[in-house]
């Protein structure tokens, strides 16, 4: 279902298309939190308690406001602050990035890999990068996550964080060059 | 292209970013979210005497059983008889409550179970809290229920209430029989499953349908003047030379016998 259509039946019968709405955003949260977090429970549990507090917010609105909502915006906003929270109640496990076997514990999903236009190579890029996007800071994280791999504008942004524009352009740009930093150290081995 | 030693360059890595975004969110995820949110009910399946039946529950309580080969068909047939989806409950809630739901099947004392009949009327409701007091091994007429529950003319609505009994073997609409001690209909599965229940909880069906034959309604004890349904636990207590049958409560009151106390007859 597309969102505008969404967006009107939710304000029909919030309960009956509710669950075309975790449809619809289930893999772009889940993905946002797995990117925050590099955890696949952390991930999950982010994207549950997400689109529980959406439930609870939407189940009490008015027609006339959900129809105003910008959905986009709204759950990441909601996502973001369940991260917070976590991060404030120091609830998120820290994983090692290779689990006891040696196998890395960020593996892209099979699909991926069957994808022959993807090549191991860029593979094995892409588990590094997600195990060095959660060494970064958690504001420069962020920034980086939703700049790049949501791939919101930089105003989307700035509205989201509530910071100014060059404010978040100045995150974005100092975690990519750390993450550059942290890929070739480990390409180089130091 | 080698880059092996090289820093990456940065459109690489907004490139290898931009790919991040290719994950599968969990299976897990939407059922979990429907659940905490009450807007479907959880569910799992029982091997019971009837076969296999599925239980669905929400916050409130039990909600619905029903039998059924597989889960396909549960879920379609419940989304269409109560408006909402039923999702597979986790593995530990299924683990944690499937004993307990066969212990209640078997009888065996336990917590009483808590019901969601929030969509049923409330004449609906107080036949089917009334059955729950019909105690295992034991069977009452459709009229005692309408006359216990206050509304001795709606014999046929009873039926009709317990027809549609969205939780049998729970609320144990078996044990009601016809009030010429016929067993009548079972919705889950006819009259045969219905012996068979009543047969698994020690109700003699079969000693039922004998008496019902001989148009015998109820059981009394010459040494008490006391008489009862034939499956009350006080009648049966009566040792066969002292025991006496009657084809209806005024020739039992005409012989000087008054109604049990337990069982209600009357």
């Amino acid at each position: 279902m597309p969102e505008e259509e969404l967006v009107l039946a939710l304000a029909a019968n919030p309960g009956q298309a509710f669950d075309s709405l975790v449809l619809l955003w289930q893999q772009r949260v889940y993905g946002f939190a797995l990117r925050l977090t590099a955890n696949p429970q952390d991930a999950e549990e982010i994207a549950q308690d997400t689109f529980v507090r959406a439930w609870r917010a939407l189940s009490q609105w008015p027609p006339e406001r959900i129809r105003a909502m910008r959905m986009k915006a709204w759950l990441y906003q909601i996502a973001l602050n369940v991260f917070r929270n976590r991060i404030a109640r120091r609830s998120l496990t820290v994983v090692p990035l290779e689990s006891p076997d040696g196998r890395p514990v960020i593996e892209p999903s099979d699909d991926w890999r069957e994808r022959p236009d993807v090549a191991a190579e860029s593979a094995e890029l892409g588990r590094q990068v997600a195990a060095s996007l959660v060494a970064l800071p958690a504001h420069m994280r962020v920034a980086v996550v939703l700049r790049y791999v949501e791939g919101f504008t930089y105003r989307e942004i700035a509205e989201l964080l509530e910071q100014p524009e060059g404010t978040v352009k100045a995150h974005v740009h100092r975690g990519t060059r750390q993450l550059r930093n942290a890929l070739q150290r480990e390409r180089v081995g130091v | 292209m080698n880059m092996n030693r090289d820093q990456p360059s940065k459109r690489m890595l907004v490139r290898a970013l931009h790919d991040l975004r290719a994950v599968e969110p969990p299976a897990s995820l939407l059922p979990s979210v429907l659940r905490a949110t009450g807007l479907a009910d959880s569910y799992l399946s029982l091997e019971t005497p009837v076969g296999t039946v599925f239980v669905a529950w929400n916050t409130q309580g039990i909600t619905a059983v029903l039998r059924r080969d597989d889960a396909t068909t549960f879920t379609e047939d419940f989304a269409r008889q109560f408006q909402r989806r039923a999702v597979a409950a986790d593995a530990k809630t299924a683990s944690m409550l499937r004993p307990a739901l066969e212990a209640a099947i078997r009888g065996e004392r336990k917590p009483p179970l808590a019901f969601d009949l929030r969509n049923l009327s409330e004449f609906e409701q107080a036949v089917l809290r009334k059955a729950l007091e019909i105690p295992r091994g034991q069977v009452r007429p459709y009229g005692w229920i309408a006359r216990e529950i206050g509304r001795p003319r709606a014999v046929r609505a009873v039926g009709s209430a317990l027809k549609h009994n969205p939780i049998p073997l729970f609320i144990p609409c078996h044990r009601v029989v016809l009030s010429d001690g016929q067993l009548g209909q079972y919705a889950m599965g006819g009259t045969d499953i219905k012996r068979a229940l009543l047969q698994v909880e020690g109700a003699e069906p079969e000693l039922l349908e004998t008496l019902a034959r001989e148009h015998v309604q109820y059981l009394g004890s010459d040494t008490t003047n006391i008489f009862c349904f034939p499956t009350c636990r006080h009648v049966r207590r009566v040792t066969p030379e002292h025991r006496v049958s009657f084809n209806s409560v005024r020739e039992a009151v005409a012989r000087g016998y008054r109604p049990c106390k337990v069982c209600r007859p009357a």
